[in-house]
């Protein structure tokens, strides 16, 4: 790999011996994938939190956060002093919402150990966003602007939605990038290397938030880790619909940029989206493909007796929240039933001074931040049936807790909360 | 009991380097995608993902032949973890080129090599025993004889 004069000083130990490792890890990392060079980045999201036992022990043995850093952020050999980042740098979702780590079944060490690492991490210059949607509290990086993002959900939102450049980067590639602002010019980084693979025709309307995520589940179990570009949009899409429909895409396949025809930066015609890429397959989707999808996504649950609802996969936006709120003023959660919504803290602060917090909490709800089932394993006690509005959470959740997984409108979900029932249908 | 003699080497891969090294184990191959977080359980090395053809089976010390890495971006951490809990594969052959693959491959320290002139989900059988020279970017594959007809 090519190394520029600036690159070099780095690798060879100009900027301490922090910056060495990380720039030893991304010449490596650049080798492996086979790229020429690496490109500048001043933007990067990933995770240094260590939340499991095992990484709490392992700090505590080894040398505190840094060594955590040194090895899982780095992939060093030895523990080495980390300096804070050089690159905006944000926090992604983590292990549980230290607000509620009771309710979550955190035991007090473990939140005890966090508030420590929370400290190191934002003295360390990193933003604590903490939430698998940064695009929505203050990181919403520009057309065209390199990134290094972790969280499949962000990097399909990040290079689809605002047509910024992101491969998916992992916990020790966006450590290295934090320190270095360097990412090897790869993938997504490349022009031709966006541009559309697969055609899908919309024979149906797609309007509703629910009925994005029923199309983000078909088009990636069907074109897996290509780049589709979908025609015939008869609604522009808001950014809950585009949020919901990346996360589903990402999950069924491991789509990491689409193209909506007339609606996403890099595709204003079909003709744009695809450049001077062949078109490998056109799919339709109509009714049959629709109800399939929806068919998939409800295929663990069979019993009606709802004990959980799990909204905020990705992470709610405000809109969500007032939705949500709407649809429990004046109602009660269900005795059998528990209803835990999840958002990031910026727009929890806005929740509670619009009084929606208050609405939920009044119904017994609770609005939580930082994390969601799918990554704290946590529900609450007992569950055995869980409704949910997010196919990507009705993909992961049944594997990680044996559960069974509803997956429906938002609406539904909160009349399963309370009822205690699922009465949601395809519609 | 067996000889050398009863041993052949039945293929020799050429592949580009991922990661450098030399090992030798036992193959376990699979045609379908590994998922690491969520996909594996880092602290045995048993692939965990629901209907994955693997599931329940440990790749920790062998020579893991499969397509390519897909899931969440949790993929190199988890694999990064069976290097921590002494569970890693002892090399790892693939395909389909990806960011997860390539950091994944490079945190676990193990010798990759992909771009292959043969499929080698085609050529290693699971059982085999595969060397790898990921540094001169060759796979020996070497199977036990099959026993004459009408012998045993």
């Amino acid at each position: 790999m090519k190394l520029n004069d600036d690159e070099r000083a780095m690798a060879d130990g100009r900027d301490g011996p922090a910056v060495q490792r990380a720039m030893n890890l991304l010449m490596r990392y650049g080798e492996a994938l086979g790229a020429e060079r690496l490109v500048d980045t001043n933007n990067v999201c990933g995770t240094v939190s260590a939340t499991t036992p095992f990484m709490r022990d392992f700090a505590l043995q080894k040398g505190g956060m840094d060594a955590v850093f040194s090895e899982f952020n780095l992939d060093s050999d030895d523990v080495v002093e980390i300096p804070p980042a050089k690159t905006f740098t944000s926090h992604l979702q983590l292990g549980f919402d230290p607000d509620n780590a009771e309710l979550m079944g955190i035991s007090d060490e473990v939140v005890k150990f966090y508030r420590k690492g929370e400290g190191y991490i934002a003295g360390h210059g990193i933003q604590l966003m903490n939430t698998c949607t940064p695009y929505q509290v203050g990181n919403i990086p520009t057309r065209g602007e390199h990134c290094a993002w972790m969280e499949s959900s962000a990097v399909v939102y990040c290079n689809s939605v605002l047509g910024a450049r992101t491969n998916t980067e992992g916990r020790e590639s966006t450590g290295a990038a934090s320190l270095t602002g360097k990412i090897p010019y790869w993938g997504y980084h490349v022009p031709q290397n966006r541009l559309g693979t697969h055609l899908i025709e919309l024979d149906v309307e797609v309007t509703s938030t629910s009925d994005w995520g029923l199309l983000g589940y078909f088009i990636g179990e069907q074109v897996q880790d290509r780049v589709p570009v979908v025609r015939g949009l008869t609604a522009v899409p808001n950014l809950p619909r585009l949020k919901h429909f990346g996360a589903a895409a990402a999950s069924s396949g491991g789509v990491e940029m689409y193209h909506l025809v007339g609606t996403t930066p890099e595709a204003l015609t079909v003709e744009q989206a695809f450049g001077g890429n062949r078109v490998l397959e056109t799919l339709h989707y109509g009714e049959a493909e629709r109800r399939r999808a929806y068919e998939q996504l409800n295929h663990t649950a069979d019993d009606h007796d709802v004990d959980y609802v799990m909204l905020g996969c990705p992470h709610y936006t405000i809109e969500q929240i007032w939705e949500a709120a709407r649809l429990l003023q004046g109602r009660k959660v269900h005795a059998n039933s528990a209803l835990w919504i999840f958002t990031p803290r910026a727009i929890k602060a806005l929740a509670d001074r619009n009084g929606y917090t208050r609405i939920i909490e009044d119904a017994g709800g609770v609005l939580l931040t930082d994390s969601c089932s799918a990554m704290s394993r946590a529900a609450p006690k007992g569950t055995k049936v869980v409704a949910l509005d997010s196919a990507k959470q009705a993909h992961y959740l049944p594997a990680i807790l044996g559960i069974q997984a509803w997956y429906g409108s938002t609406a539904e979900c909160i009349d399963a909360a309370c009822t205690g029932r699922w009465s949601g249908r395809y519609a | 009991m067996n000889t050398i003699a009863d041993q052949v080497l039945v293929a020799t891969l050429h592949g580009r380097k991922v990661v450098g090294g030399i090992a030798e184990g036992e193959a376990l191959v699979t045609d379908a995608h590994i998922s690491g977080w969520g996909g594996i359980d880092s602290r045995t090395g048993t692939i965990v993902e629901m209907r994955h053809p693997l599931r329940g089976q440990s790749f920790a010390g062998k020579v893991l032949v499969f397509p390519g890495a897909k899931g969440s971006s949790g993929w190199s951490n988890a694999f990064h973890l069976t290097r921590s809990m002494g569970v890693a594969p002892a090399a790892m052959l693939f395909n389909e080129m990806t960011t997860k693959i390539a950091l994944g491959a490079v945190v676990t320290r193990a010798p990759a090599l992909t771009d292959f002139d043969q499929d080698p989900l085609a050529v290693i059988r699971t059982g085999d025993w595969v060397r790898v020279d990921a540094d001169a970017g060759t796979v020996e594959v070497i199977r036990r004889a099959e026993p004459p007809p009408g012998a045993g």
